[in-house]
């Protein structure tokens, strides 16, 4: 049996302190240990994104990411998004309210994840083309929408953002 | 069912030499763990076996993309999205970065490396036949020294490699100068996020509507990745005309051992290698 590790994380701009076992997923590390369920279980594979959150600015599937691998680094999860979209604390970002405004959710599930990709893919490419689109949200499965207005939503905060919003 | 976390263990060398140091003192004991996209989804299901692992992925001495003259070198824990934003693994290796762009989704391509992706030894992954027909040459490192490999020469059989357990891969490189078409093209369920049903790497170049120089490489129609010589040897020199083409399907037919599983059958990859054999060939004309 492994021994626990401690482990230092920056989670949504404030130091975390955490015990847990070096191949914990990160995912349970966030939901279990600090509290954080918005990010949530999918697959458990990497197929579908639910779980996605930003590791070091970068997206990635917090199921697929042992706890050991992310001491140290900062980690965004859609509870913070807004706040590092440059809004106040319990607003929304551009990314979420486009999601609202369009209809861009219907149970929810899919949701964090796909508003941490598309806010990851509006940073990459702040004007993405629909191929862009696309490839930016292919790891993302959502099972209600068919996509068509979580793709209006991702193209409408594109816009918002090119406007000046967050 | 899941995996019981507890009982594995994970450590993170600070050094190269301290990960070589524990492999080598303790040979098979502990296997190196790169970006996880794989081996988190066997914990997932309750499917690993082993249960010592070390971290290599953060390595700084497996990191980054260097150039010299006569070679690219790729440390082994490149991830998929640093392939795609390097400008030139784009102008002179474009099938790997292809690779790189068809390999999960972006949240895979930020975690999974490229050394991982090959040590992993699956038949189907996306980026060895890429490493194929652009000759890619293996740096195995041990406590006791390193050593060069050819690509080629780098999978044994099903999940085999030539790899020593003391060993880690450090690079991958690259000769320069691969000139010709490019292809690449996977061929899975979905464009996005699946594993390969049939994937088909190719250089070539045709003169004076002749074939001059021809390499094709497959994944998920053998048990490893292959080099496929004998399609190649047909091809060598042979006008490129139609029926060159068929000729060339039939010896790759003959050629790879495509087998019937979950992803697909031996009949379809049988027919899938063929057409993407016979689009690669047409585009040497264009």
């Amino acid at each position: 049996v492994a021994e626990k590790v401690r482990l230092e994380l920056v989670v949504n701009g404030a130091r975390r302190e955490v015990r847990a076992w070096p191949m914990a997923r990160l995912l349970d590390v966030l939901r279990e240990d600090l509290g954080l369920t918005g990010t949530k279980e999918g697959c458990g594979e990497g197929e579908c994104g639910a779980c996605a959150v930003l590791l070091d600015g970068l997206l990635v599937n917090s199921c697929l990411v042992p706890a050991l691998q992310a001491r140290g680094a900062a980690v965004t999860t859609i509870e913070g998004i807004a706040e590092r979209a440059g809004r106040a604390a319990g607003g929304l970002s551009a990314v979420q309210e486009a999601f609202l405004a369009c209809g861009g959710a219907q149970c929810g599930m899919c949701t964090p994840g796909m508003v941490v990709a598309a806010e990851s893919l509006l940073e990459r490419c702040p004007r993405p083309s629909d191929a862009e689109l696309r490839a930016g949200l292919a790891g993302n499965l959502c099972r209600c929408t068919g996509y068509a207005k979580i793709f209006d939503a991702v193209r409408e905060a594109a816009a918002a953002r090119a406007g000046g919003g967050a | 069912m899941r995996s019981f976390v507890p009982a594995f263990e994970l450590v993170a060398p600070r050094s190269l030499g301290e990960a070589l140091a524990l492999l080598d003192r303790e040979p098979g004991v502990w296997r190196p763990f790169a970006g996880g996209t794989d081996l988190m989804v066997l914990l997932e299901a309750g499917k690993l076996e082993h249960k010592k692992w070390v971290s290599i992925r953060d390595l700084a001495e497996l990191r980054g993309i260097a150039e010299s003259a006569a070679h690219v070198d790729l440390g082994a824990a490149v991830t998929y999205g640093e392939v795609l934003e390097s400008p030139t693994l784009a102008r002179e290796f474009p099938s790997l970065v292809r690779a790189a762009a068809e390999t999960g989704a972006v949240a895979i391509q930020n975690r999974g490396t490229l050394g991982g992706n090959i040590a992993n030894a699956s038949p189907a992954a996306d980026s060895p036949p890429a490493l194929l027909v652009y000759e890619a040459e293996i740096e195995l490192a041990s406590a006791r020294g390193a050593r060069w490999v050819r690509y080629a020469d780098f999978h044994t059989g099903y999940k085999r490699t030539v790899m020593d357990p003391r060993e880690l891969i450090r690079r991958i490189r690259l000769p320069r100068g691969a000139a010709g078409v490019h292809y690449y093209r996977k061929v899975g369920t979905r464009r996005a996020q699946a594993i390969s049903k049939v994937v088909l790497a190719g250089l070539g170049r045709a003169e004076a509507g002749r074939i001059a120089d021809i390499r094709i490489a497959l994944g998920s129609v053998a048990p490893t990745t292959i080099r496929c010589r004998r399609t190649e040897a047909l091809l060598a020199g042979r006008l490129l005309e139609p029926a060159t083409i068929d000729a060339a399907r039939r010896e790759l037919a003959a050629e790879i051992a495509p087998i019937d599983d979950i992803r697909s059958s031996a009949a379809f990859r049988r027919r899938v290698a063929q057409n993407l054999l016979a689009e690669f060939l047409e585009g040497l004309s264009r």
